[in-house]
């Protein structure tokens, strides 16, 4: 709160730091803005970043590591710390940091706990003003001495777009920070995970079950968390969903693009897309409730022992809800297959077949094994409709017919429901992670390289 | 059958020694795109082993026209085509005309270097291989050599028949398109201002094979430069706004054109 207002502050000295530049520049330059090197509003936006930025800068900073500089001195100050161990150290801080803000305490207010309060509100209190002298002193002193350096002859546009090309720099690299943040948090628990379970006996383990005693004294089963069967059961929906979704798909977008009448295509296409905007707990109840009765009645008639949440129902469930990605995507590739190239075909006597079979797809080629690779990845990463209608049931088998898990929904399942945060079944869920992670990670690699290849075989 | 038409075709002063026999005859032939009407009631005829330039200025209807001799305005929505033309005598306008067939006999280089993204050798190969024309792999090969030593491009290339058609240069490309459309044996070859994307001197080469290579083939040639018209072509046919204007030997259309439109062209006064 306060801090959000001191940001404001210092936006608006900012704003006022662009104001006084460019009057200023306006008013040195004799004879008007044509005698200036850069335009007016360069020395405006000049004055302002280095009005704004390193107070802005000092102010992000400083929340970052007030909370931690604030409680040290809290915990230095507190009279019998000795004897407390961690966790009990970090309820106290909680309950003093509670009862200075008015909340709820967890056990009962002491004279000397209030007294750390109040020091602790004072703490904090000192922190902000100190925080915003300084950041005003930034901001105002730097907007000075920026602004005391406007002068016709002042490369102002140069170095404006040297701040830009910064801040565009920083911009570009935070996604890839977030990136190795989230891959370190999976490693790290993953590893606290193969502490306790062997690496091997998680990768090539054909049991999974991972129920494991909540006490000591319980009798249970002792958990077994071999991947291998949520391994083979997201192959087997993913087989299933690209075999509906991939021909269907590219069949339809050759139709689209190749055969449609132009207003039947402008109709039809937004349609198809509709397909993918349909929540996927949606399809779920339709594999569910229609499709897997339907698979299984269909056995029964044939004969065949269909379970009743089937790998053959949310697989085919899946494709369905794939196709927009591959249709669509492999249209728009088709779609940008120059026309000069099927005149050429035309021109030499292929018929309309022999010119989509043999110049038009394999020009569109590396777009459509993109445009395949990408709708695989969704697959895998589908959970709902998996848990609706194919089961939890972690069964190795490469039968359609039988229920089956995937990674993901064993994820989900591992993390529902109360367990300790170090046990491994929950740890579990990061181990699965991690495996998600380094099998999309290897398509997206493959794909790139697959494009890639034909590149230069088609450019 | 063919001396009759040549008979018919009075515009043209044929020098009594040598025989100019016609290949097509474009009768009343007109282009409708939709309601437009980009081509009006013209009259050609295309003689056997020369050079038939279209010239006139941009969106005149020569690419239309040109486009009727081997259907590919079949291949644009809303486009008819009325009127008839004969190729050796056969109507090729009927609806009942096979136009794979067609185009096997009429081959056609467009305007830019299309050649598909295959290697050099399959670029050519394709037409060959779609028609049936080579019982053998040993057959195709010698089709693929010959086209491309026609064009004149076996030697630059005979090192790398499998390198991808794309990494030619423009001039090479094109010139692997017409050794493709010569790969199919057709009779006559339609051109769409095949120059237009290239440099001078690739240009050059491009008319000196067309000069080369008319001796076996009928070749219709679009082209917006009035030079290119007067060094390649023996006829040439002046449209204008949809209309044939004049056409004759390229010699007289150039030193003494009979139309105002056409003086004006020429002399570089529209277009
Ligand atoms: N595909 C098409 N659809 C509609 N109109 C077209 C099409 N192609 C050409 N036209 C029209 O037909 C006329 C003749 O075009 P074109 O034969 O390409 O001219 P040129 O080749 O002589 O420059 C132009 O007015 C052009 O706008
Ligand atoms: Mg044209």
């Amino acid at each position: 709160m306060e801090i959000s207002l001191l940001t404001a502050v210092v936006l608006v000295l900012a704003a006022v730091g662009f104001l006084s530049g460019r009057s200023r520049a306006l008013a040195t330059a004799a004879g008007g803005a044509r005698n200036l090197r850069s335009l007016p509003g360069h020395y405006g936006y000049y004055v302002a970043v280095w009005c704004g930025a390193p107070a802005l800068l000092l102010i992000l900073l400083w929340s970052f590591f007030q909370g931690t500089i604030v409680e040290s001195l809290l915990v230095a100050g507190l009279p019998d710390v000795q004897g407390l161990s961690e966790a009990e150290l970090g309820l106290l801080v909680n309950d003093i940091r509670n009862l200075a803000s008015g909340n709820i305490v967890s056990k009962e207010i002491d004279p000397e706990m209030r007294a750390a309060a109040d020091r602790y509100g004072s703490l904090r209190t000192m922190a902000f003003g100190a925080l915003a002298v300084l950041s005003l002193a930034l901001a105002i002193g730097g907007g000075a001495l920026a602004r005391g350096r406007v002068s016709p002859r002042f490369a102002a546009r140069e170095r404006v777009e040297r701040a830009v090309g910064v801040f565009l720099i920083v911009s570009s690299t935070i996604a890839i920070f977030t990136t190795v943040g989230i891959v370190l948090s999976l490693l790290f628990e993953a590893l606290r995970f193969f502490n306790l379970i062997p690496f091997t006996d998680f990768l090539f383990g054909l049991e999974w079950s991972p129920q494991t005693a909540l006490r000591a004294d319980q009798v249970g089963s002792t958990g077994a968390f071999g991947a291998v069967p949520l391994f083979t059961g997201t192959f087997l929906i993913t087989l299933i969903a690209m075999a509906v979704a991939a021909p269907i798909g590219l069949l339809s977008a050759i139709y689209l693009s190749e055969y449609a009448p132009g207003r039947f295509r402008g109709a039809v296409k937004p349609l198809l897309e509709i397909l993918a905007g349909i929540p996927t707990v949606v399809y779920g109840f339709f594999a569910a409730l229609t499709v897997a009765p339907f698979f299984r009645e269909l056995g029964e008639d044939l004969g065949l022992d269909v379970s009743s949440e089937s790998a053959l129902a949310a697989g085919v469930v899946m494709g369905v809800m794939i196709i927009p990605f591959v249709s669509s995507l492999s249209d728009d590739v088709i779609n940008a297959v120059p026309q000069s190239l099927r005149d050429g075909a035309y021109g030499l006597g292929a018929t309309r077949s022999e010119t989509i079979k043999q110049i038009v797809l394999p020009a569109a080629l590396p777009g459509i094994v993109g445009s395949i690779i990408l709708a695989v990845s969704r697959a895998i990463g589908e959970t709902m409709i998996v848990v609706m209608a194919a089961g939890l049931a972690a069964n190795l088998t490469a039968n359609p017919l039988e229920s089956v898990t995937t990674v993901t929904v064993q994820i989900v399942t591992l993390l529902v429901g109360d367990q300790e945060f170090d046990s491994p079944k929950t740890l579990a869920a990061f181990a699965l992670g991690l495996v998600m992670f380094c099998v999309t990670l290897s398509l997206n690699f493959i794909a790139l390289r697959v494009v890639q290849r034909y590149r230069e075989q088609y450019d | 059958m063919t001396g009759q038409t040549a008979a018919a075709a009075t515009e043209v002063v044929a020098s009594p020694e040598e025989i100019r026999e016609v290949k097509a005859t474009a009768r009343e032939v007109g282009v409708f795109y939709g309601e437009t009407n980009a081509l009006r009631n013209v009259n050609l005829d295309i003689r056997k082993n020369e050079v038939t330039a279209l010239i006139g200025p941009s969106g005149c209807g020569k690419s239309t026209f040109l486009r009727c001799f081997n259907r590919m305005n079949d291949t644009i929505d809303g486009c008819r085509v009325v009127g008839g033309i004969m190729l050796d005598g056969d109507e090729i306008l009927a609806p009942n005309v096979d136009v794979v067939h067609l185009r096997a006999r009429v081959g056609m280089v467009f305007q830019k270097p299309n050649p598909f993204p295959k290697s050099i050798f399959d670029n050519v190969a394709y037409g060959p291989r779609i028609h049936g024309l080579a019982s053998s792999r040993a057959e195709l090969e010698e089709i693929v050599d010959s086209s491309l030593k026609r064009t004149g491009l076996w030697d630059e290339v005979k090192d790398r028949l499998h390198a991808p058609g794309t990494s030619l240069s423009g001039g090479q490309q094109q010139r692997l398109c017409i050794a493709r459309a010569i790969a199919v044996q057709p009779e006559v070859i339609l051109m769409d201002e095949p120059c237009s994307a290239l440099d001078p001197i690739a240009t050059a080469r491009i008319e000196e094979l067309i000069d080369e290579i008319r001796q076996h083939y009928t070749i219709v040639i679009v082209t917006h430069s009035m030079q290119q018209a007067a060094r390649v072509s023996q006829q040439t046919a002046f449209f204008h706004l949809g209309d044939l204007v004049e056409k004759g030997d390229t010699e007289h259309i150039f030193t003494a054109p009979r139309d105002e439109r056409t003086q004006s062209y020429i002399t570089g006064r529209i277009g």
